[in-house]
């Protein structure tokens, strides 16, 4: 364990606005800046995931043009996944906490940190400006197979915006590679005196494999990108095999096939879900035990989950392909070690439940997301089984069931923790606080919306309605699962309207927010023992050294009922 | 400390989860979602989604009603003690879902699920009847091989929209009685039947839901797929998977007819060449 005393000393915060607050290389900074870039990537996201609606709710007035279509859902799923949860998320909160939760001034490579961020801004706006370019943006999917995205005649978003979504994502990698690098060296690396491993909070563990899953899994698909545009510019035929024919000419290339792309796209695919769902989970964590009063329950057993679910991750990716073809032994095999997920998982969710035993509750809108980022992990979790079990996926894939599940899984957890991060961590970013109303109410119309919504689209995949359908009143035997998707329109349209309401809370308490202290929630770990917002280096005195587990709540009852991390053993 | 009520708040977070845990359970159980279910294997695959919704439902229902009770129970103030468990006590309490996650979740997969999914991907049953479907933007193509049994001779330069829309090689003797229909699909009820699946251009999905069907079709590789279907009737065949910008309307026929019938109808089909 190396001290982070080399910062100690010379390390000024650098004066003038540029250095401070563009290109700054404080963590701080850094992580609110991914989070207000997502925030802006969310609006664009959101605006095309309602336009999907309203062509699902009134498909006979073709509001959008089909090609538009499959360019909003492909684009709607890339931006949420990539630019949004991802950057929020793992970007932002990773950046803004692992140094002052771990005790460090600044991450390990902070100027490698600033790169990432500014690698990151080009990207966003290269996907941005595809929706511009002739053709209109990517339309293959978020899962970009090809032919469909190696082919320019395949699709009209197959041309330019197909090419500036790859370059997009590269420069997406590029950045989250820089900022894993940075996150496993700094957890590794820089923790204060004291900070053990199983002293680190959970959160802080979740960032760590997080950070090892992206960076095991990322280079496939840069390979599977780079083979990609290979295909498309180059004449190179990695994914195309021979005798494609469009308009009655067959194409001149041969010898690939598209199951390499799949094979490589999920590899990364399938942990990308835990790259994003873990940081969420351990925020829950993190949040519960300060609002329950409670250590989390089973530490050991958390961390231990968490690897497990790591180290299966890794394995599982076959489990998107059960349909594609392959041999039927293998689909056996994705089926019997994916639905083993489940076991951590449960481990995990039943730790989040089992920390509010005996616990004191404040439900506060930090608290109120984290409770709901539990139920929607138990939604997604067990929705996990119906797909993963390759018998009852054959029916299932392909279908809104899918769409419904990975809503709460990448989507519901996520954002939810996000949204108890935000209400959570606030103070510490900008020493003030949220307004709880406007939270609370933040709350209700989300969960009110978006439970039901992304819950009726289940019963849509057991009706058999199938995803990145245009106009489903195409077929007749889905007459009763498309006959909800008005319901689940109004409802998106609910939910959106409650997101205006965190927007709204969001930036005016940046301004006109209650200030608050060090401590406001007065929880234990050694963000809370440095003034809010944090200085520069983060704290003013020495780093503060880590004498005890993270999460000494109930200590002696009655108001002070907490122990610092931070705090000496008498 | 400890007060008799929660706050208003602790109350409505827990109603609020139990009345989404009961009402999620009620639309499961109370409306048949799936497709009436038209083949042999179908129950299997009907039998392993029924087996999941039960075991999920009843996690899902528990996990939510202790959630909801925690947060009612504990919010109503309280001096909450920090004592750490032990090693001991936290493997043993995780033992419990370690066990019975494992145990339900591979039951699915290997008891119920198992032998539908060696059906539909086992040995081909004597006496099969073979198919043809080709898929391309943004139609369906079927290929019966005609009385002499043969599949001809295809191949992608041959190809073309309204001509030879399979690729059909006249030189080959056994190319000229194959029938090719567009979008509708012809099938003898009771008879097992083994479809190749080939496609022109991208990936599409060959997905008949009431037959409990879904296999995806790769360009460049020779699929399958095969069933029984056992109910006359006529049936949607669908593309599932993202095809292009006419995906959605990339719909098709199946009519499966006592086996009496459907030869004569066989009977009646010219070959393309014929």
């Amino acid at each position: 364990m190396i001290e982070s005393s080399g910062h100690e000393g010379g390390h000024e915060a650098p004066r003038g606005f540029l250095r401070r607050y563009v290109f700054s290389t404080d963590h701080k900074v850094i992580g609110i800046q991914y989070f207000l870039t997502a925030v802006v990537m969310a609006l664009v996201a959101t605006v095309l995931a309602m336009l999907i609606r309203v062509q699902l709710a009134w498909p006979e007035k073709a509001v959008v043009a089909p090609e538009t279509y499959v360019s909003l859902v492909t684009m709607h799923g890339t931006l949420m996944v990539f630019f949004v949860v991802s950057l929020a998320l793992v970007s932002g909160f990773g950046n803004f906490l692992i140094p002052l939760h771990v005790g460090a001034r600044d991450m390990a490579y902070p100027f490698l940190n600033m790169l990432s961020f500014w690698v990151i801004v080009p990207g966003c706006v290269l996907m941005l400006a595809s929706f511009l370019v002739e053709g209109g943006a990517a339309a293959a999917g978020w899962t970009a197979y090809p032919p469909l995205s190696a082919l320019g005649k395949a699709v009209p978003g197959s041309g330019l915006g197909q090419t500036l979504w790859l370059l997009a994502m590269a420069l997406f990698i590029a950045s989250f590679t820089m900022g894993g690098l940075n996150y496993v060296t700094t957890i590794v690396n820089c923790r204060t005196r004291g900070m053990s491993m199983m002293r680190l909070p959970l959160v802080v563990w979740t960032f760590l494999i997080s950070a090892v899953l992206g960076l095991l899994s990322f280079p496939a698909l840069t390979a599977a990108a780079i083979l990609l545009l290979l295909d498309r510019h180059a004449g190179t035929s990695f994914y195309l095999p021979a005798g494609l024919v469009f308009g009655n000419e067959t194409l001149p290339h041969q010898g690939g096939t598209p199951l390499l792309f799949q094979h490589l796209f999920w590899f990364l695919g399938h942990p990308e879900v835990y790259v994003l769902v873990l940081p969420a989970l351990g925020i829950g964590f993190e949040v519960i035990a300060a609002f329950a009063r409670r250590p989390p329950f089973g530490y050991r057993l958390s961390v231990y989950s968490i690897l497990v679910i790591a180290v299966l991750s890794m394995i599982v990716w076959g489990h998107h392909m059960f349909v594609s073809g392959m041999n039927p032994y293998l689909g056996k095999y994705f089926s019997i070690v994916t639905v083993l997920i489940t076991v951590p998982f449960s481990v995990l969710g039943l730790n989040l439940i089992a920390s509010l035993w005996r616990g004191r509750i404040r439900l506060d809108a930090a608290m109120l997301f984290a409770l709901g980022l539990v139920s929607a992990i138990g939604i997604g979790g067990l929705g996990g089984l119906y797909l993963g079990t390759a018998t009852s996926d054959l029916y299932f894939h392909d279908s809104y069931f899918v769409v419904g599940h990975f809503h709460f899984t990448i989507g519901t957890v996520t954002f939810f923790g996000i949204y108890a991060g935000t209400y959570y961590w606030f103070p510490k970013m900008f020493g003030r606080r949220m307004d709880e109303g406007l939270g609370r109410v933040h709350f209700w119309l989300t969960v009110t919306s978006l439970f039901p919504m992304f819950l009726l689209m289940h019963y849509q995949g057991l009706g058999g309605l199938l995803r990145r359908t245009y106009d489903p009143t195409v077929y007749a035997y889905n007459a009763a699962a498309r006959g909800l998707n008005l319901s689940i329109t109004l409802l998106a349209f609910g939910l959106g309207a409650g997101q205006i309401v965190f927007l709204v809370n969001l930036f005016r308490s940046m301004f006109a927010g209650e200030r608050t202290g060090e401590n406001p929630w007065q929880a234990t770990t050694l963000e809370w023992t440095t003034e809010s917002p944090a200085p520069h280096g983060n704290w003013r005195r020495e780093v503060p050294s880590a004498h005890r587990s993270p999460y000494e709540y109930g200590r002696n009852g009655g108001a002070e009922d907490f122990v610092l991390q931070s705090a000496e053993k008498a | 400390m400890e007060t008799a009520r929660p706050p208003a708040s602790a109350s409505a977070l827990a109603a609020f989860f139990v009345v989404l845990a009961a009402l999620t359970a009620l639309g499961f159980a109370a409306i048949s979602w799936l497709p009436v279910v038209a083949s042999e294997h179908g129950p299997g695959v009907d039998r392993t989604i029924v087996y999941i919704l039960v075991v999920t439902g009843v996690l899902f229902l528990v996990g939510h009603a202790v959630l909801a009770g925690f947060v009612w129970r504990y919010s109503r103030g309280g001096t909450p003690e920090y004592r750490p468990l032990s090693p001991k006590v936290e493997w043993s309490w995780a033992l419990l879902p370690v066990l019975a996650l494992t145990v339900a979740s591979e039951v699915g997969v290997l008891v119920i699920g198992g032998p539908a999914w060696s059906q539909i991907y086992g040995e081909t049953p004597a006496g099969a009847l073979e198919i043809e479907v080709v898929g391309k933007q943004f139609e369906w193509l079927v290929r019966y091989p005609g009385k002499d049994g043969r599949f001809g001779r295809t191949a992608a330069e041959l190809v073309h929209d309204v001509r030879n829309p399979v690729g059909l090689d006249k030189k080959d003797p056994a190319a000229s009685d194959d029938v090719v229909l567009r979008g509708a699909l012809h099938l003898p009820e009771g008879r097992p039947v083994v479809v190749r699946l080939r496609s022109l251009d991208v990936l599409h999905s060959f997905a008949i839901p009431e037959l409990r069907v879904k296999q995806d079709i790769v360009p460049g590789h020779l699929g399958r797929t095969q069933f029984r279907p056992v109910r006359a009737g006529s049936y949607e065949l669908a593309c599932a998977e993202l095809c292009g910008l006419g995906h959605y309307r990339m719909s098709g026929k199946v009519v499966v007819e006592p086996a009496p019938e459907f030869e004569r109808w066989l009977r009646e089909q010219a070959g393309w060449f014929e």
